[in-house]
């Protein structure tokens, strides 16, 4: 085995003043969740503002390394050689093997970094920095120093239990723990900008919850699929998403017999924010998160969102408010969402898209427009409302839910 | 949970396996696995029920039972005829004709050989979806080495005179081959490979109550092919692999037991499709595709020159998806298109090929019938087309 710990680092988390500890708990118990899924036992722990994590036996790298890049909060992943608190000559001789290891060509530029935590080994910082560089001055004369801008930082921790040995580090998604935030509801439909949205906040420290509008017979089993499976690719980044499979036909159909063809688009609309609110308020969201992008489609200009808006108390985050199509593109293909979303399955916005939609909906209008769904609305809410099937959606796929069962129940 | 009604006609697509023959392949599975190369004595088992599957299948359609090759699809047994037939006869010639409403494992393969320097001639069908012996006879050339033609459209369940094309391309060239798929008409109608001139033909097991992974093609005397896998040389080197010995029997017994009721069957299926035909044709603006070009009126004769378990219907005004998954809320499974050109969206279908317009051919579905389909479950199709149809034309896309 090359490495047998990773030392994590985090860069915000570590100035968040007095809720400091909240932000680290919260790291250290996504780390753990995810390294329950590798294979082998790891020991977790904090100290001195940094996370260290021990594999106690065999393991896959390749495995771990991928969980851990997965977290949000953490900024670098450093995979480092492990020994016991050695006297100095055999310290020397590891950080020798392990440079000439990791950096078989030689031909670099190097700077000795040791840090000693245990104040009682017998060399101190300096003595260790000039000792071991000296070492591997004269073990490989294809190294050379560079104390200003070294190729490699090879760094000698010394802790009381363990010395730790490391030189390079792999970059993490950055962002905030998730939960450390609370909770959001997010509108995920089959398209390329939700899932993208829901990943940007959930790397604020954010939990999802999810709500997709399903519409039967205009949409089919395999829309819902793809949703499933986007939903299982962002988990890989939140842990198990809370699916909410709402059908929406019957409300649809409604809004068409009864409001001008044009409007449709954003009163529908209006209606799965309200619906969306409503489950985000019964199971503890205290947000709502949407893929709107300013200007791309009717619905979305400046003046459709403040109509949509308008139903809403709770906020509602557009982290795509301001990004150009190619840019939500690139950031579904970096978390792997793109591929799926670009399967051919329609959604439930488009089947009744009119021709020509309002792109300046005026509000009295549409509030005026929608008195006339006055008699069965209340109801038709309700009952999509209790359609409500909840599939608790986690990065190896899916399980239903019982909708009698109460989602707040299961430890959300 | 409550088991909910189900009405299956979707079985162009694929059928349900025949009880008896799941009790057979289980047994093959669990007792006679034996590998039909192996030496020893479940070897040998296996390998008479795979020969017992050839004898039978061969004698449905009376031929040698050498002459029946296992594969492992119709998608194979296509590709198989096709480009085996040119690799094996590119210095003879290297022009193939067909048409341009076959089945994909059909088109791909031509397409295929397009890109290796033969030439292809696609015959255009007329608004029934069929072609003639004498538009075949017109576009053979010298050169010409191999005619490909599906015996039952799987889109439509048109039927293209095979006999007489056979017999056209003999008479002008004794050395053209011809390929027939017969995936959508084997065990429907009656198949004499010899007596219509057809030198390839491909069906497939799971379109006849036998499980998915087998298939057959028949390669008539003498008639030189290419083998495409390479392997151990099983099926006379035609085709490397271990055989699928449970899939071969199960065919062999689907089609034996189909065989036995052909007529009956194929009388009781016509009676069906008169019936759903003159039910759909009462709620307006839907027409009825493959028997008469448009605004022609037709009988029962008719629809007996159309496959019996086969019905195309545009309707005006409605997608195809949204019919289909209306019909599927009530336990009713059909099929929009067909299954396997759903992957190929940028290729044109036949629904193109016999010039349907695009607001009939965007609500173009097909129900097709199996011999497991009962009267009442046609009737109950019917009932809700005419229910569903008008409800979903109030909601249109403006």
């Amino acid at each position: 085995m090359q490495y047998q710990s990773f030392l994590i680092k985090y860069a915000e988390i570590g100035i968040k003043g007095k809720n400091r500890h909240l932000f680290e708990e919260a790291l250290e118990r996504q780390m753990k969740i995810a390294l329950k899924r590798c294979e082998g036992q790891f020991k977790v722990y904090r100290t001195s503002g940094r996370v260290f994590v021990d594999a106690l036996e065999e393991y896959d790298y390749e495995e771990v390394l991928e969980a851990l890049s997965h977290i949000f909060g953490i900024t670098g992943i450093c995979p480092m050689r492990r020994m016991d608190v050695l006297p100095p000559d055999e310290v020397r001789d590891a950080v020798v093997a392990f440079i000439k290891e990791e950096y078989p060509e030689g031909k670099h530029t190097f700077k000795m970094h040791a840090r000693r935590q245990d104040k009682l080994y017998p060399l101190d910082s300096l003595e260790l920095n000039a000792m071991l560089g000296e070492a591997v001055l004269e073990a490989d004369e294809r190294f050379t120093v560079d104390v200003h801008d070294p190729e490699i930082l090879m760094t000698v921790e010394i802790r009381e239990e363990s010395i730790y040995l490391y030189s390079h580090i792999l970059p993490g998604p950055g962002g905030l723990p998730v939960g450390s935030g609370g909770k959001a509801m997010l509108c995920l439909s089959g398209g390329i900008d939700s899932p993208v949205a829901g990943w940007m906040i959930a790397k604020r420290g954010i939990k999802l919850d999810a709500v997709y509008f399903n519409a039967p017979p205009y949409t089919s089993e395999r829309a819902l699929q793809k949703v499933i499976d986007l939903a299982a690719q962002i988990a890989k980044y939140t842990g198990p998403i809370y699916l909410h499979n709402i059908n929406f036909t019957e409300i649809q159909l409604y809004i068409y017999e009864k409001c001008p063809h044009d409007e449709l688009t954003i009163i529908m609309r209006r209606f799965m924010m309200r619906i969306a609110e409503k489950i985000a308020l019964r199971t503890q969201s205290q947000a709502l998160i949407t893929g709107e992008s300013l200007g791309q489609v009717a619905s979305q200009t400046m003046v459709s969102l403040g109509v949509t808006n308008e139903v809403c108390t709770l906020p509602v985050f557009r982290p795509l408010i301001g990004f150009d199509k190619e840019e939500i593109i690139d950031v579904a293909k970096k978390i792997g969402t793109y591929e799926t979303s670009i399967l051919p399955y329609e959604d439930c916005c488009t089947i009744f898209v009119a021709k020509h939609p309002v792109t300046k909906p005026n509000l009295n209008t549409i509030k005026r427009h929608e008195l006339h769904l006055n008699e069965k609305i209340d109801e038709m809410v309700e009952k999509a409302l209790q359609t409500d099937e909840i599939l608790i959606v986690d990065q190896k796929g899916s399980r239903v839910l019982k909708a009698s069962q109460d989602p707040l129940a299961d430890g959300m | 949970m409550e088991t909910k009604k189900e009405i299956y006609l979707d079985n162009s697509a694929t059928t349900r396996v025949f009880p008896e023959v799941a009790d057979l392949l289980h047994r093959i599975y669990t007792e006679e696995y034996g590998n039909p190369s192996s030496m020893h004595h479940k070897g040998v088992e296996a390998e008479k029920e795979l020969t017992k599957a050839r004898e039978t299948l061969s004698g449905l359609l009376k031929v040698d039972a050498k002459q029946i090759c296992f594969t492992s699809c119709g998608s194979e047994s296509d590709n198989l005829a096709i480009i085996g037939c040119a690799l094996a006869n590119a210095r003879a010639g290297r022009h193939l004709i067909t048409t341009n409403v076959e089945h994909p494992g059909v088109t791909e393969a031509m397409r295929h050989l397009e890109e290796e320097g033969f030439t292809v001639t696609y015959l255009p069908v007329d608004e029934t979806g069929r072609i003639t012996a004498q538009q075949v006879t017109e576009a053979m050339r010298e050169d010409t080495i191999l005619v490909s033609v599906m015996h039952v459209n799987n889109e439509i369940g048109s039927v293209m005179p095979i006999a007489e094309i056979g017999e056209a391309i003999k008479k002008k060239n004794p050395k053209t081959l011809f390929h027939v798929d017969a995936v959508q008409s084997f065990t429907k109608f009656p198949i004499l490979p010899k007596k219509m001139r057809i030198d390839l033909l491909a069906a497939s097991g799971h379109k006849i109550h036998a499980p998915k992974g087998v298939a057959l093609l028949y390669v008539g005397e003498g008639v030189k092919i290419k083998n495409l896998i390479y392997g151990g040389g099983q099926q006379g080197n035609l085709r490397s692999g271990t055989e699928n010995v449970a899939g071969a029997a199960g065919m062999a017994m689907a089609a034996k037991t189909l065989y036995g009721t052909m007529e009956e069957d194929r009388k009781r299926l016509y009676d069906y499709k008169e019936q759903l035909i003159h039910a759909l044709l009462e709620i307006p603006g839907v027409k009825i595709n493959g028997i008469k070009a448009e605004g022609e009126t037709f009988g029962r004769q008719d629809i007996e020159e159309t496959a019996p378990h086969i019905v195309s219907l545009s309707v005006k005004g409605v997608r195809a998806e949204v019919l289909l998954h209306a019909l599927e809320e009530k336990g009713i499974y059909i099929s929009a298109g067909s299954a396997c050109s759903t992957h190929h969206r940028d290729t044109k279908g036949t629904k193109e090929a016999i010039g349907l317009s695009k607001e009939y051919r965007e609500g173009t579905v097909r129900i097709s019938f199996s011999v497991m389909t009962t009267e009442e479950e046609a009737e109950e199709a019917a009932e809700a087309f005419r229910e569903v149809i008008p409800f979903l034309r109030k909601f249109v896309r403006h």
